[in-house]
């Protein structure tokens, strides 16, 4: 059996309500988690993501000026300086499926549709901990793989052309991250 | 913050895609704990969760007089992007925090009133009893709270207005597909 030691792990939550804020950090608190970030707007976090470099993002979707959706967007750049591997989970109002598809499409990790629950929560953390996916680029996708089922009962048009494997071998970015902007 | 050894990234290309793999750089983080282990930190965090619901009629309150305000700058302004936006903001953050506050009934009608705004052509052409008789749910269903007769009641009357907001927002997208789809489409969340 496994089970997460919280007290290792660094989070930042983004959310614009001040009561969903403090009900996630009592919920991470109570975890284990002993740094828990907090941002309002999608901005504010972005410079923290950038400063505090968390090992999980949680983020709310609608937010004023600059939302969740736009957040996950910018920190899945692949060239940027930053981290752009980090988890990211959106807990969200929006419980539409197509909402959640949209939030794949921009890089989402896991999505958890709001009202929030400790065990919701507790599991999704658990899922990005212990089973990360591969990520994939594409020319108009960088983020988690699409794909969670990996059974090959597929039946549709392939979308991923196949090709010669090249296999190229990168500085981790967990170094770059720790390194800091010009490193 | 949970630092591993720098590992390197693996990354297969092929011919329309890269399939990038990294070392695990939150592996360190998993225990292995015996079955026998008494540890519930889902339990642990229920009961923190629960610590916390002395406020939650009061922050249910602040919400729900957000959402009157909204409603009252959309009276007063019309609808336009800023009036629309917060009073979908305010609506929005009910239907997401009202259940963990204990109010279900408010976070329905909430919802009732998001999916109005979002999927109405024309808001100034909303019923404007329509758009008050949500408002006017929630903040009775967070004013009644108290009373043990008015749970009842209050899911009745949020589902009567769901039903007399759908019936609105079907005929007003007849020839909108893409919106009659999103408003026919079930919810991914399960009913309670």
């Amino acid at each position: 059996m496994y089970r997460i030691d919280f007290n290792k792990l660094r989070f930042l939550i983004c959310d614009d309500n001040p009561h969903m804020r403090r009900i996630l950090r009592t919920l991470l608190h109570s975890f284990g988690a002993r740094e828990v970030y907090e941002a309002e707007d999608g901005a504010t976090a972005l410079e923290m993501y950038t400063h505090y470099v968390p090992d999980i993002v949680i983020t709310d979707w609608s937010m004023p000026i600059f939302d969740g959706l736009e957040l996950a967007q910018m920190i899945r750049q692949p060239e940027s300086k930053g981290n752009p591997y980090a988890p990211i989970i959106m807990l969200t109002g929006h419980s539409e499926k197509r909402r959640v598809t949209v939030a794949r499409d921009a890089g989402v990790t896991e999505f958890l549709a709001k009202p929030i629950s400790a065990k919701g929560l507790y599991q999704r953390i658990l899922n990005v901990v212990a089973n990360p996916r591969p990520f994939i680029k594409t020319k108009t996708y960088f983020g988690p793989d699409r794909r969670r089922n990996t059974t090959n009962t597929y039946i549709g048009p392939e979308r991923r052309g196949s090709g010669e494997v090249e296999v190229m071998q990168q500085p981790s970015l967990l170094e770059k991250a720790r390194l800091g902007p010009g490193g | 913050m949970a630092k591993d050894k720098p590992g390197t990234i693996e990354v297969k290309s092929f011919g329309t895609h890269h399939v990038i793999t990294q070392p695990n750089p939150l592996r360190k983080v998993l225990l292995r704990v015996p079955e026998s282990d008494l540890d519930d930190p889902v339990g642990r965090a229920e009961k923190a969760l629960a610590g916390l619901s002395g406020e939650f009629k009061e922050w249910m309150t602040i919400e729900a007089d957000r959402l009157s305000a909204a409603h009252a700058a959309a009276l007063r302004d019309g609808f336009n992007e800023q009036t629309r936006e917060e009073l979908f903001r305010a609506a929005h953050d009910i239907k997401g925090d009202a259940a963990t506050f204990g109010y279900p009934s408010a976070a329905a009608a909430a919802e009732s009133l998001c999916r109005i705004i979002e999927h109405a052509p024309d808001l100034d052409a909303v019923p404007p009893q329509l758009i008050a008789h949500h408002i006017n749910a929630v903040q009775a269903i967070v004013r009644e709270r108290t009373r043990l007769d008015t749970t009842v009641v209050a899911g009745v009357l949020s589902k009567q207005l769901r039903g007399i907001a759908d019936e609105f927002l079907t005929h007003a997208n007849r020839d909108r597909p893409e919106h009659l789809e999103a408003i026919l489409a079930p919810s991914i969340v399960p009913n309670e």
